[in-house]
């Protein structure tokens, strides 16, 4: 069935993206750039209410489905990237990049990582990637007049391709050996049988392909570069919304056709999740730009997710989607800070340079200690609880020694995030950073109040997320 | 009166005042005179609400009182459960009477950042009570591991010199035993589907599992107790801390891991408990003695201090695991008393300091001539320390030894001998702090007590003097709480060893 109107957000933000940039080209270039980032954000907020309100079902005869599982992962992608406009936009006007391009570019990445949540088809799953990636190569090296961000534009796209191809020549494999492309036809075929030899093949080269563009160990190697040389409002959208949807569609892949083969790719993942939380955890410990730290840290968080699907089960897929709602909210506050240190009009990046930020600005100081003790996982946090959930799903599903490993990674990297508020409590102050603007404030304040909250209200995230996960494992 | 939720009101309206507190703006003068008093009033407060549990306690009955039950997280069978029984609730009161001490010895230690300072002494205190009271495993977690954002803060920010150190060393070692913790909680809970405590301890999860339970728990409490080998935290963490971090660290943290004990590992890993017992005596008796020694060769007096917590805390996980009744209401009893009084001797201590800024004990001599008020108090507090008759510290010293001599004569034997340290090194430190001529310059103008001092020391006193002379009131509140326990732990390992027979035969 062609179905359309379960397309209705992915449609809609298509043609707002194409409207807008023709609103771009005629209004006056990169003048309009205000108006054009405004214009979508409202038009994200719009797509955020059409999902919500959206009956889903299944569109495109099978290739696209509009289940709670995807709407859950549009809903935080739309938030991930609509904040990212709004953080990029004094950035961008003070930086000299504000091309009116930015927000198109981001709607058209957000528009194929829509596609890629809610595919049921490899081929779809392969539209939706790459339309997400081109646009955010393209994002990467926005700031065409310095080297650094050319440099990780030019990274990003040259390793992303070759991810690209891997993830493809996976599919073809897949499609060699079983006849079908489709998740749905896969899952029957696949169901009580054995994997055939090359289909567990392609699956491997599909795995190795999604680790890259979710920057999971071992393929992350583009993510420290990518991070530090792209502006920095960039690397804030980098680390949020693809992750969300790199680990949506992981997910997808892994539980929806290959649901019936969980022995088989259960090892692959618990190595993967092994691998990422000990790089994440130790390669940042000497890091000390505070964007580099933040490339590890999202390596790490990635181990942490992946430990939830590593259990292969609806609780654990569960686990990983609060634990990315979390992880949403905790890097955009973070970001957020990111963007404020700014001290005589130019940006900052060393960890050094918050010295005594408890001093200068105390509450900048503590909402940011926050966000460090929730991303290490203390409770009463709300990044304890992402942990939790996961790390409950593996014990649930036997891997207790997962668990423990991933337990003691997250106390190495508790102390990379206590370095940050040692700097900025412990040390002696430098001179002050500029006054912060109000989208800032803003963003800063939402985002502490729903960590702090979190331990009163766990609900609304965990019974959506329990929704959804059951859409996935109810097909 | 008795429907209202007074375990929440105790715990969280510190967490109110802390609140209070972020409202309070201006200049930084007036700024840290008001948060001093917010606070001072907001412990005090608290402290008055939570004597409630007391007078309302019903000793008569091992039950969990006061309960308070809520839904939290309902899809994971998670509740919010409070309650107290004879063992949590005079934990509850020790650090709610500890809190306002600790604020009003801060009065004019802390002079920069007043306020962010009170506030993290306000949310240490829900964190404290909320731990002893929480009746749910993932609860207990929250506040036991919750405790460590304050106290990383207070070390970190208002401590001496090696503060950055001690205060990333004190976080990371506690965390690295809580997450062995957490993930025990979590094979409970996928074993038994549920967090909630009462229901856990009844369950009676088989002996291979609780033999992995009881190490995971373990590596968490004997950090926290700390017991010999992992006690170099402490040391550090209690030299670098400001005096009211010290007070409180040694006063109520430390017992966290002792209550762990008795909540979690004793009651529902019994037969582990008594296959590792002889591993904690051992511990224990490296602990007391090799602590005492060090203690002896100390310089600097907090150090000294916080290698006799070390030793005095030995004593306690002695009795926990002697599983009788004497040992067991001893190590409470020993830990309520030392609470007061190693609160006390590093008030002690802060007292010089904050006049000659050393806590070196060479710099010291001959203070009693200008400080005769000041030496009474010390000598009283050494006393008890040592475990002098009359003062807390015998009590707790005498029932656990008691107990122990039930459970194993060696154990006692050389328990006994660490008590002979322990009077060496802390009388030795009095002698050369108090004693002698006086003949330190900067000493010769050293003014006594305060009557702010005097305010602060004149309950701790009280408290000693109480529960040395008529520890009946408080061993009766712990009393059928224990007995249930002792109870609880012999059927299950009486059961264990029949069943051991049965299998023989």
């Amino acid at each position: 069935m062609l179905n359309l109107g379960a397309a209705l957000p992915e449609m809609f933000m298509a043609v707002s993206a194409l409207a807008l940039l023709m609103l771009g080209v005629f209004a006056g270039k990169d003048k309009a750039f205000r108006t054009v980032s405004w214009l979508a954000v409202a038009a994200q907020i719009v797509a955020i209410a059409l999902v919500v309100m959206g009956d889903g079902g299944s569109a495109f005869y099978g290739q696209f489905s509009a289940d709670p599982f995807a709407k859950f992962c549009k809903v935080l992608i739309l938030i991930g990237s609509a904040t990212g406009i709004i953080m990029a936009m004094n950035f961008a006007e003070r930086e000299n990049m504000a091309r009116f391009e930015f927000p198109i570019l981001i709607s058209l990445a957000t528009l194929g990582m829509m596609a890629m949540v809610s595919a049921t088809d490899m081929l779809s799953l392969y539209l939706g990637l790459e339309l997400q990636s081109l646009a955010l190569y393209v994002v990467a090296a926005i700031r065409r007049d310095t080297v650094r961000s050319t440099e990780s534009g030019l990274k990003y796209f040259i390793l992303g391709s070759i991810a690209s191809g891997i993830l493809l020549y996976g599919m073809s494999m897949v499609y060699g050996f079983t006849g079908t492309t489709n998740f749905d036809v896969l899952g029957d075929t696949l169901v009580g049988g054995e994997l055939p030899l090359g289909a567990l093949v392609g699956l491997a080269f599909i795995f190795a392909g999604l680790c890259f563009k979710v920057s999971a160990v071992p393929f992350h190697m583009w993510t420290p570069d990518v991070y530090e040389g792209a502006p920095t409002p960039v690397t804030s959208f980098f680390a949020v919304a693809p992750k969300i949807a790199g680990l949506a569609l992981f997910i997808r892949v892994a539980v929806g056709p290959f649901g019936g083969a969980v022995e088989d790719w259960q090892q692959i993942i618990v190595l993967i999740s092994i691998l990422s939380m000990a790089v994440g955890s130790f390669a940042a410990l000497r890091q000390e730009n505070i964007k580099r730290l933040m490339a590890y840290s999202s390596i790490g968080h990635v181990g942490f997710a992946l430990v939830g699907l590593a259990a292969g089960t609806e609780e654990g897929v569960t686990g990983v989607l609060v634990y990315l709602g979390i992880y949403l909210v905790m890097n955009l506050g973070t970001f957020a800070v990111i963007l404020c240190m700014r001290r005589n009009d130019r940006m900052n990046e060393e960890i050094t340079d918050l010295a005594g930020l408890a001093k200068t600005k105390p509450l900048m100081a503590a909402i940011t200690a926050i966000f460090m003790f929730s991303m290490a996982g203390i409770p009463p946090l709300a990044g304890f609880f992402g942990k939790f959930y996961v790390f409950k799903a593996a014990v649930d599903s036997g891997l207790v020694t997962l668990a423990v490993i991933g337990l003691v990674t997250s106390v190495v990297s508790a102390y990379y995030y206590l370095r940050i508020i040692k700097v900025m409590y412990f040390d002696e102050p430098v001179e002050g950073f500029d006054r912060n603007g109000t989208e800032m404030n803003v963003i800063m304040a939402v985002a502490t109040i729903i960590i702090l909250a979190f331990v009163f209200f766990p609900n609304p995230l965990m019974d959506s997320a329990a929704i959804a996960a059951a859409s996935l494992f109810g097909m | 009166m008795s429907d209202w939720p007074i375990l929440s009101i105790v715990t969280f309206l510190p967490l109110v005042g802390a609140a209070l507190l972020l409202l309070i703006n201006g200049e930084e003068a007036t700024v840290a005179r008001n948060s001093r008093w917010v606070a001072l009033w907001t412990s005090g407060f608290t402290f008055l609400v939570s004597l409630m549990l007391w007078v309302n306690f019903d000793a008569t009955t091992a039950d969990f009182q006061f309960v308070e039950q809520a839904d939290w997280m309902p899809g994971l069978n998670i509740s919010y459960h409070m309650g107290v029984d004879g063992i949590s609730v005079l934990f509850v009161l020790l650090a709610t009477f500890l809190t306002p001490i600790c604020i009003l010895s801060a009065w004019e230690a802390i002079q920069k950042r007043v306020k962010e300072y009170m506030i993290a002494f306000l949310v240490l205190e829900t964190m404290m009570v909320g731990m002893f009271s929480a009746l749910d495993g993932l609860l207990f977690y929250l506040f036991f591991e919750g405790v460590l954002i304050p106290m990383f803060i207070i070390i970190g920010v208002w401590g001496g010199q090696r503060r950055v150190y001690a205060a990333f060393k004190l976080f990371l070692y506690t965390l690295l035993g809580s997450v062995l913790m957490l993930v025990a909680l979590l094979a409970m809970y996928f074993e038994a589907g549920t967090t909630d405590i009462p229901t856990l301890m009844e369950y009676g999860f088989d002996y291979n599992m609780q033999l992995w339970l009881w190490l995971a728990f373990f590596a968490s409490f004997a950090v926290k107790v700390p017991m010999w080998p992992v006690h170099t935290w402490l040391p550090d963490a209690h030299v670098e801390a400001p005096t009211a971090g010290s007070v409180i660290l040694a006063g109520v943290l430390l017992k966290m891991g002792g209550y762990g004990f008795l909540r979690f590992s004793l009651p529902m890993m019994p037969l582990a408990s008594e296959t590792f017992a002889p591993l904690v005596f051992t511990l224990s008796i490296v602990a007391i003695i090799y602590t005492s020694l060090v203690a002896l060769a100390q310089q600097d007096m907090k150090k000294l201090i916080a290698y006799s917590s070390v030793a005095h805390m030995g004593i306690v996980t002695i009795g926990a695991f002697t599983f009788n009744q004497h040992g067991i209401e001893g190590s409470i009893f020993q830990m309520l008393s030392h609470g007061v009084v190693s609160g006390a001797l590093f008030l002690c201590v802060g007292v010089v300091y904050d006049r000659i800024h050393t806590r070196e004990i060479d710099a010291y001599g001959g203070l009693v001539h200008r400080m005769p008020s000041y030496a009474l108090m010390f000598m009283f507090f050494t006393m008890a320390s040592v475990g002098l008759p009359g003062t807390g510290g015998f009590v707790g010293e005498i029932l656990t030894l008691l107990g122990a001599f039930e459970a194993n004569t060696w154990v006692a034997f050389f328990a006994s001998t660490g008590l002979i340290l322990g009077a060496t090194y802390a009388l030795y430190l009095y002698r050369r702090i108090i004693f002698g001529a006086l003949t330190k310059e900067n000493l010769k103008t050293i003014l006594d007590l305060s009557p702010r001092e005097w305010l602060i020391f004149a309950p701790l006193v009280i408290i000693v003097l109480w529960m040395g002379v008529y520890p009946v009131s408080f061993l009766d509140i712990m009393h059928v709480s224990v007995e249930n326990l002792v109870n609880q732990v012999e059927t299950a390992q009486a059961a264990a060893a029949h069943a051991a027979q049965l299998a023989a035969n």
